[in-house]
């Protein structure tokens, strides 16, 4: 296999050619937060949370979706990084409902953790209050709008490895929403097998089983490498 | 409760629009609340039978969003008499539960709790504003630092008494006041 060598945060390190530069980032235990990004999807690039410095350039790249090249050179947590991701945080907890003390997902959740984890004591911007509604209409899952931060993990999921593509995007910006169908409720459309996968890769309390209430849902994302690992590379962990 | 003259720090505590949770939480620091009580002042508090704010607070825990006009005059009067100004659980943080109305019309929203036939043991016809009997709705309800300088954020519904009790201590040791993560989560 062929490799590149890069240097991040001041030491020389190869990847393989075709990794991603968060690949070659986790291969270091370098701890990078991501939301969008779920190992066994393919990437979306969407959050931006997984930004870093690149020498030489002068955006940010989301490692997620930026490939490694010979020679680069990157930061992983600079002050202006540390700073981006913060406010990024404080935007998706800004444009939606997020109520932590009586959701489902609290104590459970990605977001809830970032935010602490990164430092976000508090939100700057003013909160959007979106008045959005939550669809229970399928028989076992709820989809709660109010606390969906568009990472797409579920449509994806839906479609890569569900094969179903029940789930999509509608919209744009701060209007997207996650559709099921042709934009129908749940519980109505007959593409969707009810495996339940969408529910555990979502990070947040957008997607939870119906039935339970404040800080009652777990996910479990352990199940999607299992599945990929039998399917791709015939691993079997059946115990 | 004392509320001598003698030179510890001068803790004021404030129940704006909230449950009164975050205070319960307070009470629940069990003996070490008098250990709280030993090192402070308590100057004003809803636990205690105080009419006007004081002046020269040094230390005050804001608990409850900004969801009225008696809320916001007071928030501003505090932050005035202040010195350090906590957001004292997730009400004054982020807003929480009672922000969870912005969505609504502010028209129906007292109507709604007077005289709806749904709440028909409610109190009866909706007071009018000038009779002072209740404060006016502000259209949106904000978090504390939506209209005054907050310098400490102490989040949870309600802080644990564990938080509560490291914040205290952060504060009067005069250090700097950054909880670990697992205690400064939301929720
Ligand atoms: S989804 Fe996460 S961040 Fe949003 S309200 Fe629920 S626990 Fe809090
Ligand atoms: S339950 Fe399965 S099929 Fe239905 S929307 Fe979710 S991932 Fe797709
Ligand atoms: S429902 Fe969940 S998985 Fe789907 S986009 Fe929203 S937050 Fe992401
Ligand atoms: S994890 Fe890379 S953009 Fe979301």
């Amino acid at each position: 296999m062929s490799v590149v060598t890069l240097t991040i945060n001041d030491k020389l390190v190869s990847a393989p050619r075709t990794a991603t530069l968060l690949d070659a980032i986790q291969d270091q235990g370098i701890d990078v937060p991501t939301l969008c990004h779920l190992k066994g999807l393919s990437e979306r690039g969407g959050c931006r949370l997984c930004v870093v410095e690149v020498e030489g350039s002068p955006r940010l790249a989301a490692s997620c979706v930026t490939p490694v090249a010979e020679g680069m050179v990157i930061r992983t947590h600079t002050e202006k990084i540390i700073k981006y991701r913060r406010q990024m945080i404080e935007l998706l907890l800004a444009e939606r409902n997020h109520v932590c003390a009586v959701c489902v997902q609290n104590g459970n959740c990605e977001l809830q953790t970032l935010a602490a984890k990164l430092g976000v004591t508090s939100v700057r911007y003013d909160y959007i209050c979106p008045d959005l509604p939550m669809d229970a209409s399928h028989e076992r899952f709820v989809m709660d709008h109010n606390r969906c931060v568009l990472c797409g993990r579920c449509n994806r999921v839906c479609d890569e490895v569900e094969g179903a593509h029940t789930l999509d995007m509608a919209g744009r910006g701060i209007h997207s929403k996650v559709i099921a169908g042709m934009n129908q409720p749940w519980g109505t459309s007959r593409s969707c097998t009810s495996c339940g996968k969408c529910v555990q890769v979502c990070p947040t309390g957008a997607l939870f089983k119906k039935g339970s209430t404040a800080a009652e849902m777990k996910k479990q994302h352990d199940f999607l490498l299992w599945i990929l690992d039998g399917r791709e590379k015939k691993i079997w962990r059946w115990s | 409760m004392a509320t001598s003259t003698s030179s510890k720090p001068r803790l004021a505590t404030v129940w704006l629009g909230g449950c009164a949770g975050c205070h319960m939480s307070l009470l629940d620091l069990d003996e070490r609340i008098v250990d709280v009580l030993n090192l402070v002042d308590l100057v004003y508090s809803p636990i205690a039978d105080i009419k006007h704010f004081p002046e020269g607070v040094d230390v005050t825990l804001v608990e409850g969003s900004v969801c009225n006009e008696e809320n916001l005059h007071l928030a501003r009067e505090l932050r005035k008499k202040s010195k350090l100004v906590v957001a004292f659980g997730d009400c004054a943080v982020t807003g929480n539960v009672p922000m969870m109305r912005n969505r609504l019309k502010l028209e129906g929203i007292i109507s709604a709790v007077y005289t709806e036939p749904f709440y028909r043991e409610g109190p009866g016809p909706v007071p009018q504003p000038e009779s002072g009997a209740i404060p006016a709705l502000l259209p949106k309800v904000v978090p504390l630092h939506g209209v005054i300088p907050v310098d400490v954020f102490l989040p949870g519904c309600p802080p644990s008494p564990d938080r509560i009790w490291a914040a205290i201590n952060a504060i009067l040791s005069g250090g700097p006041i950054e909880l670990p993560v697992e205690m400064r989560t939301f929720g």
